[in-house]
Parts: C-alpha cells; sequence; structure tokens
C-alpha cells in the first residue's frame, strides 16, 4: 500500500516537474484598458511573448480603474494577486501606504538585476510616481495631461480666426462671448474639473495644492487650493455660466460629450481624448494647443501634470517570477514600445527618446498638436507644486472637491465658500488618512 | 380546530430548514459580522496595517455634517419613493381592474418595466432626460423648463425619484391587482345595491380590504428606496450634483470600493442596518395594528 502510494506521489511529482520545466512562466496583468486600448494592450503582451521563451505576460480586462482595484485588493487579501495591476494616479498615496503589499519597480528591478536608468523618463511622469529620493515605485504607464482643444469650425462662424487658439483665460472669456453671440450654446467647458481646473490649474500657476510639496514630504499635510487665484479664477467660470460662456457638462469625461456634439466650442481634456474628439469634429475642424493661463498670476505657465495610471507590481509570488515582471517592464519602457502606445493612443511617451524617435517619424507633422501634452510637461523644470500630487484618500477628496464645485455652478454657493468649505472637508479625509497610516 | 401539521422523524424538520437557514448564515449573518468587524477597525486597504480603534469611525461619522445631508436626501427621496410609487400602482391597479376590453394587454404592457434592470432603467432615463441630446430635456425647453440634472440638484433628486418609482410600479401594480382581484365580488355588488358610488365603494370597501397588500408593499418599497435603487443612482447621478442624490447606500459603496474607506463605509452600513431594523419594527407595531387582515 505504502509503496503504491510513494511511487504514484514519485511520479505525479516528476510529471509536475517535467510540466513546470516545458511551461513558460506566467505572469498576471491586470488592466482597466477596455476597447481600443484593451486591444493595444493585448498587442503590447502578444509583442513581448514573441520577443522571449521564458515568460508569457497573461493581461486580463477588469473593469474600470476602480474596478481592478478593488479586484486585486481582495486577490491579494486571498493570496492570489496579480503580479502587475494597473493602479490610476490618485490611488498613488493609498498604493505606497500599503507597505507589504506592494513590491516597489526600483526594487524590482535592482533584485532582477536588469538596467533601469530614471533620466530617461520624462521629469514629471516620473516625479510623479517616485520617492522625495527619486526612487521609482510604479511603472508609469498611460500617462496625459490636459490640453486645451478648440473647434475651428465654431470659431469661423464667431468671427474669430480659426487657426489662433486663445492663450490667455481673458482671451478665452473674449473668444466665448463671441462664441455665444454669434448663436454657439457654449463657449467653454472642462473635463475631470477637479483635474483640469484646480490641480492642474495649480501646477501650470505655480500654486500649492497642499502642504509639503503637494504631499511628497510626508502625511502630515493640508489642502491648499483655496487660494486668491483659484477662488478669482472659479468665481470668474461660475459668472460665465451665467450667459452659457461656460457649461458644466458632469463629471470625469462626461463634458466631452458637448464637444463631440459641437455645443461647445472649446474644452479642456486630456491629450488622451484627442482621437476620440478628432474622430467626432474631423481632424481638420479640431486644433490642439496648450492650455490658457492667466498672466495676471504668473507671468508664464510652469508645467503641467499628469494623470493616467501606472503599473504596481504585487507582492505574494514566488521570487523567480519577478525577474520576468522585471523584463517585461524594461521591455514595455522601451523606446520603440512606448513609440508604438503613444502614437496609437494619444498618451504621453513616458521616455524622452520615445517622444524623439516620434518626432522623427514624422508623426507630429501629420498629427499636428499631437505633441502638445509632452511640450506642456516639460516646458520648465518641475517645482514642489508642479510635480506632481501625493494625496491620501484622493479619489474622496476628489469626489468632495467635486461636489463643492458643482454647487458653485448651480449657484448654491459662491467660489469662496466653496472652496473653503472643500478643503475643510477635504482635510478631515487626510487626517483620517494619516492617523490609519501612522 | 387548528389543523396541526406533525413529523415522525426528528431530523426532518431541520432538513427541511437546513437550506434556508444555510442560506441566512452566508449572505446574511456572515457578511454582518464582517461588517461590524470592520466597522471598528481601520487598516489600509490591501489588509494590512490594521488597528483595532473602538468607535473611532462611527465618531468620524456622526462628526461629518455630509453624512447628516446624505440621510437627509435618503428620507426624502424614500418618503417620495414609496408614497407616489404606491399611490401611482394604486391608480393603475384600480384603472386596469376596471378594464374589460384588452384588460390583458394592459396588464402586460404595465408589468414590462419590471423586467428592465433598475440600471437599465437610469442609463434609458438619463438618455431621454440629457440635457443636451435628451428628447424629453427638448420637449421641456419648448415649454420653458430648462431640464438640467447634470447641474441642478432638485432636479437630479426628482429625475432619480422618477426612474426609481418607474422601476418599481410594476412590482407594486401586480400585488394591488391581485388584491383588488380577490375582494368578493358580493361586497360591492351589495354596496352598489345599497347605493353606494364607486368612490364610495372604493374607499370603504376595497380600500380596507386592500391594507394588508398595501402593509406588505409599504414595507418592500422602502426597503427597495433604501436599497434597491443603487443601480439607478449609480448609472444615472453618480450622488451628484454636489451631493443632491447621494443616498445613504450610494455613500457606502461610494466611499467603501471607490475611496478604499473600508473602516468608514462598514460603519456607515451597520448604522444603515439599524436604521432599517428600526423602519421594519416600527412599520409592524403600529401600522401593521390598523391592517385589516
Amino acid at each position: 500500500m505504502s509503496r503504491i502510494l510513494l511511487s504514484s506521489v514519485a511520479a505525479v511529482a516528476m510529471l509536475a516537474s517535467v510540466h513546470g520545466a516545458a511551461a513558460q512562466t506566467e505572469i498576471q496583468w491586470w488592466h482597466a484598458m477596455g476597447g481600443n486600448l484593451g486591444d493595444a494592450v493585448n498587442a503590447l503582451a502578444d509583442q513581448f511573448n514573441k520577443s522571449q521563451k521564458d515568460y508569457k505576460v497573461a493581461p486580463v480586462y477588469k473593469g474600470s480603474y476602480t474596478e481592478t482595484l478593488t479586484a486585486a485588493i481582495a486577490a491579494f487579501r486571498a493570496k492570489q494577486a496579480p503580479h502587475i495591476v494597473q493602479v490610476f494616479e490618485v490611488g498613488t498615496a493609498n498604493m505606497m501606504a500599503a507597505k507589504g503589499a506592494v513590491y516597489p519597480v526600483y526594487q524590482v528591478m535592482a533584485d532582477a538585476k536588469e538596467p533601469f536608468d530614471p533620466k530617461a523618463f520624462i521629469g514629471p511622469v516620473y516625479g510623479y510616481y517616485s520617492t522625495t529620493d527619486g526612487k521609482l515605485l510604479s511603472m508609469p504607464f498611460n500617462s496625459s495631461t490636459p490640453v486645451f482643444y478648440w473647434n475651428k469650425e465654431m470659431f469661423q462662424k464667431a468671427g474669430l480666426d480659426p487657426n489662433t487658439p486663445p492663450k490667455t483665460w481673458k482671451e478665452v472669456g473674449e473668444a466665448a462671448a463671441k462664441i455665444v453671440a454669434s448663436g454657439g450654446k457654449c463657449g467653454f467647458t472642462p473635463q475631470w474639473q477637479t483635474w483640469t481646473m484646480i490641480e492642474n490649474y495649480g501646477a501650470w500657476h505655480n500654486l500649492p495644492y497642499a502642504t509639503k510639496a503637494n504631499g511628497f514630504g510626508g502625511t502630515d499635510i493640508e489642502l491648499k487650493f483655496n487660494d486668491e487665484p483659484r477662488i478669482k479664477f472659479i468665481q470668474m467660470l461660475a459668472d460665465w455660466s451665467k450667459d452659457k460662456r461656460f457649461v458644466y457638462g458632469g463629471r470625469e469625461g462626461k463634458s466631452t460629450a458637448l464637444v463631440t456634439g459641437g455645443e461647445c466650442a472649446m474644452h479642456i481634456a486630456s491629450s488622451g481624448s484627442a482621437s476620440a474628439i478628432e474622430k467626432a469634429l474631423g481632424k481638420d475642424k479640431v486644433g490642439i494647443a496648450m492650455m490658457p493661463y492667466s498672466p495676471e498670476v504668473k507671468a508664464e505657465p510652469q508645467n503641467s501634470i499628469i494623470g493616467g495610471a501606472t503599473l504596481w507590481v504585487l507582492q505574494g509570488r514566488p521570487k523567480d517570477e519577478y525577474k520576468g515582471v522585471a523584463k517585461f517592464l524594461t521591455f514595455l519602457s522601451s523606446p520603440e514600445v512606448q513609440a508604438q502606445w503613444h502614437q496609437q493612443t494619444g498618451y504621453v511617451p513616458i521616455t524622452l527618446a520615445a517622444a524623439k524617435l516620434t518626432e522623427d517619424s514624422g508623426f507630429y507633422k501629420n498629427n499636428p498638436g499631437r505633441d502638445i501634452a509632452v511640450k506642456e510637461l516639460t516646458l520648465h523644470e518641475p517645482t514642489e507644486n508642479s510635480k506632481g500630487l501625493r494625496i491620501g484618500n484622493f479619489v474622496q477628496i476628489r469626489d468632495v472637491v467635486d461636489e463643492e464645485l458643482e454647487n458653485v455652478w448651480s449657484g448654491k454657493k459662491d467660489a469662496k465658500a466653496a472652496l473653503d468649505e472643500a478643503v475643510k472637508r477635504g482635510n478631515e479625509l487626510l487626517k483620517k488618512f494619516e492617523a490609519a497610516n501612522k | 380546530m387548528e389543523k396541526r401539521v406533525t413529523f415522525n422523524e426528528r431530523w426532518l424538520p431541520y432538513l427541511l430548514v437546513a437550506p434556508q437557514i444555510v442560506i441566512t448564515v452566508v449572505f446574511f449573518f456572515w457578511p454582518t459580522g464582517q461588517a461590524i468587524f470592520q466597522s471598528v477597525i481601520t487598516e489600509d486597504a490591501f489588509g494590512g496595517n490594521t488597528k483595532f480603534v473602538w468607535f473611532d469611525n462611527f465618531t468620524h461619522l456622526l462628526n461629518d455634517s455630509s453624512y447628516y445631508e446624505s440621510v437627509r436626501i435618503t428620507v426624502v427621496f424614500s418618503f417620495l419613493v414609496a408614497t407616489v410609487g404606491l399611490a401611482i400602482s394604486l391608480l393603475l391597479a384600480v384603472m386596469a381592474d376596471r378594464i374589460i376590453r384588452g384588460a390583458s394587454a394592459y396588464k402586460s404592457i404595465l408589468v414590462w418595466p419590471y423586467a428592465v434592470a433598475p440600471a437599465v432603467a437610469g442609463v434609458l432615463f438619463g438618455f431621454l432626460f440629457n440635457p443636451s441630446v435628451g428628447t424629453v430635456s427638448w420637449m421641456l425647453k419648448g415649454v420653458g423648463i430648462d431640464f438640467n440634472y447634470v447641474t441642478n440638484g432638485n432636479q437630479a433628486l426628482i429625475l432619480v425619484v422618477i426612474v426609481a418609482i418607474w422601476s418599481q410600479v410594476s412590482y407594486n401594480f401586480l400585488f394591488f391587482l391581485a388584491g383588488l382581484q380577490s375582494i368578493p365580488k358580493s361586497l360591492i355588488e351589495a354596496a352598489a345595491i345599497d347605493g353606494a358610488g364607486p368612490g364610495r365603494r372604493f374607499w370603504d370597501i376595497a380600500f380596507p380590504l386592500l391594507s394588508p397588500t398595501g402593509f406588505f408593499l409599504l414595507v418592500i418599497n422602502v426597503n427597495y428606496a433604501f436599497f434597491g435603487t443603487f443601480g439607478v443612482i449609480a448609472s444615472l447621478t453618480q450622488g451628484g450634483p454636489g451631493q443632491a442624490t447621494n443616498i445613504l447606500v450610494y455613500k457606502v459603496y461610494n466611499d467603501g470600493f471607490r475611496g478604499q474607506d473600508l473602516g468608514g463605509s462598514s460603519a456607515q452600513s451597520v448604522i444603515l442596518m439599524v436604521i432599517v431594523i428600526l423602519l421594519t419594527i416600527i412599520q409592524f407595531k403600529y401600522i401593521e395594528r390598523r391592517v385589516h387582515y
């Protein structure tokens, strides 16, 4: 009996080892890229799998960013974590706080002895996801930044030069007035208002979002975005909304429908929206330019900050498998792959080499405006206020800001009262985060 | 005399109720226990750094003005959904009950919306009332109403109430109709012979006899308004604009699964559970007394 048992165990063990030798190590990559973007992700994984034999990357679409994160958390708790999970930028501080769950990218690379050069990356892209002493925590993947879009046809109809976008907010107001006067339904609408109108308006004018270098210096921070320039700016938009120079189109990316539907002539939106907007209006009917600024706040714009998502490596897998993860991350950040991803999707290339490769290929000549995002990000050396944001409970804080801004647009509150309240409520959430992660 | 069923085997009754007990334990007691446990700890999203904090999560909530705002909105919302919804369904049931020709066609049409999931209903109405391309909002503009649920909080609340009622009317309608049809015809006829008009016959005979159905539906509808309407809110307004439609159950989801604040979210669900238990007890204790079976 025992001999039979023993031999069968041996047989099974042998089978397993044979199987193990033949099979590649599978690397699970959970992501939130649906539709066309999902196809692009699958193509990347395919390319990597064909390039070598030891590892096989298996991308799995898990729904929205939130759903993907929730799924990864549940899997981690059940000790079934994927190797790589895509997390949006607002989750950064919460991911950092999850010690023991995250395997920082710089360490993954060092442990696997993969060559890795931080200087190859575009400054604000790298800075957003690295520690204060410059160590990269998660691999930037799909990064974007807000850019200014305008509808050339509506500009022409309003008697404006269709090839000259407004440079300052004052000019935006004047253009919006003419557009409304010429029968346009709406002058200007922003996408992801918390990101574009508060966070990026701040970085663009070198204003702090929070203390301690926007949270890069620690978790005991306070929000600071209820400053004079931003109160004035939000109040100005609220005043514009009375005669449709400004129209609020909903949270997140909902307002883009007003632009693609030909109601709004001007838009500030993610550079990743370029292909969708061009598709709807026609490539030659849309212009892409740098975001307008307020010269009375800062004589010239600073630099913009990014949005989008990065790839986090999770702990809890056998050590050998992380070698494959490191190889895959190297592959993803190679100039050719990045250039291809950037041109296909409109996301920002994460390395300078990829940007150069795209420029040399003549892509920007055929697709004017697609280089604006990189130009905005690299306009100046990032300051403490424009490096990025490292805010705990950021998803909830953004909800609070959204709610308070909506109170301004509906006329319930003035800009000062709303921003003060947003800061107050946000600080409560920050305190909670600090207490929980001491 | 009362008829009693007796079992010869001792284990048989336990076996028969076992599936129900298992379902209740797995889908109610276990998650409830988890929620209560989560509500007294804080931890990071990945389950590390767990700390026992007593009632800190509850104190945070009770000091948070936005939580009270959410409670207020939930009360208004549930009251509107339950009362207006029941009134409309009753009216429709009475109408359908009186119809003779094509009755089944009307009934089928009235039951139809129940086949549409609340989330789908939310998307549908979102299209109809879309401020820029919606058919209904375009017609409203024609009569001088600028309907924009994206920026106007009151309009958003009205819209989610309409959608929530629309999805639930069929269910209420079915029960009311069945209730009406089970009222003995002889009672109605006797009243008619005594000279009672249709209004009088409804209020003095049909309505009291419908009260058990009405009571049952009240409990179901209040619970529906508290929990079942999640899909409507999630697909239509996500709690906005401002906090105009941020009902408690949506806030639980939002703080827990979007904000990854599991402690705070669990504390909210514990409170929510207590509220619903209390409501149901009150309904059974006080309203049921006035119900004629």
